[in-house]
């Protein structure tokens, strides 16, 4: 098997046993450690899926959100947070973990070779389905027949980002050159969501202080 | 909130700097190496929670304050809307300018796309930066009454 997708699935089963206690543990600080565990993990094995970006992002934001974290749980100390430990919850998880387990036989199973017929991982489903051409930018041949389709021409979304992304943006970093000018319109409404995320802890915490005191404690 | 210990104030007085100017070449060579305007942002916005860690809520309110990093958010949200709508003098939303797109590999290159970065990295660094001091110290003076605050880990050294 491959070296790299034997490390990808230990460190799967790391993140999923770091969930678990992250969950279970009645301590909510140890629960915050465990999350802080589990997006280690995951930063490296986005750094092992060759995606940098993601594992910047994934790093820092994992920094920030435990810092914050730790900041409420140590400020507020609240200790009377009990689990429940109920025998639906106990059996769910298992029922989870045993599709997580199917899956991954799945996965390693060839297709065709008697298992669960799922594709190789890293391997796309829209990889050969039809021509591309709708991708291209504007200026392109936007329709070719298919009788005069060359073979330099991008058969899957991905192709054509790789032919036309660094001439058409003129971005060094392909990720950039497609989040903020193919899919900027995804962007605009990732920036949106955070945005009413923003606007609502806003809302949320400057009612709690109002309603506390009797005062604006935001504009103070 | 005074902060905390004089090693941590120390410490912080040396790298928050030097975060701060990380997370601006990541702003804004995003268009060029890994990274972009989010993560940028979010490594702005913790070289701020660190100096509000370190030195206390009153002393960053000089450098960054809570109405700053709303009016930064909301500001960074309009540039990145007026980016795209500016895609209409070349004819479609957030459609690039070919005349401004420049060579491969400098620094002002990629036409409006180092502009968006710039603008998500100033709105994601103070909208995160503004939801921690909202969660961080409002509801900590809301419950200041009820609670006893010798439980507070990070201010005992200052109180001492």
């Amino acid at each position: 098997m491959d070296p790299l997708l034997v490390l990808l699935l230990v460190l799967l089963g790391f993140m999923l046993i770091g969930s678990l206690i992250a969950i279970e543990t009645r301590d909510l600080l140890s629960s915050i450690i465990s999350i802080g565990a589990v997006g280690l993990a995951l930063n490296v094995v986005f750094l092992m899926l060759g995606a940098p970006d993601l594992a910047i992002t994934q790093a820092v934001v994992e920094i920030i959100i435990l810092v914050v974290l730790l900041r409420v749980i140590l400020t507020r100390r609240d200790e009377s947070y009990a689990t429940s430990r109920s025998t639906l919850a106990v059996g769910s998880v298992l029922l989870v973990l045993g599709f997580l387990v199917a899956l991954v036989f799945g996965a390693l199973s060839r297709s065709g070779g008697g298992g669960l017929q799922m594709r190789p991982f890293g391997d796309p489903l829209m990889n050969e389905s039809g021509p591309a051409t709708a991708m291209a930018p504007a200026g392109e041949p936007q329709a070719v027949p298919p009788e005069h389709r060359t073979e330099a021409m991008p058969q899957s979304i991905g192709g054509a980002y790789l032919k036309y992304g660094l001439e058409k943006t003129r971005a060094a970093n392909y990720v950039t050159g497609i989040l903020l000018d193919y899919r900027a319109y995804d962007t605009l409404g990732e920036a949106t969501v955070i945005f009413v995320a923003v606007i609502g802890a806003y809302a949320v915490l400057r009612k709690v202080g109002r309603h506390r005191h009797g005062r604006d404690v935001v504009n103070r | 909130m005074g902060g905390m210990s004089l090693i941590v104030k120390n410490i912080t007085r040396l790298v928050a700097a030097f975060i701060a100017l990380f997370g601006a070449y990541i702003v804004l060579y995003g268009h060029l190496t890994p990274g972009g305007g989010f993560a940028g942002g979010v490594i702005l916005a913790s070289a701020l929670v660190l100096v509000v860690l370190a030195f206390g809520e009153e002393f960053s309110r000089q450098i960054f304050s809570h109405g700053a990093a709303r009016v930064s958010d909301s500001a960074g949200a309009l540039v990145f809307l007026l980016v795209g709508l500016s895609g209409y003098l070349a004819g479609a939303f957030f459609a690039n300018f070919p005349d401004l797109l420049g060579t491969v590999g400098r620094l002002a290159s990629a036409g409006t796309i180092p502009i968006s970065n710039l603008a998500i990295g100033v709105k994601v660094g103070a909208g995160l930066f503004g939801v921690f001091l909202a969660l961080a110290l409002f509801r900590r003076r809301g419950e200041r009454r009820s609670m006893e605050p010798d439980l507070e880990v990070f201010d005992t050294e200052a109180r001492s």
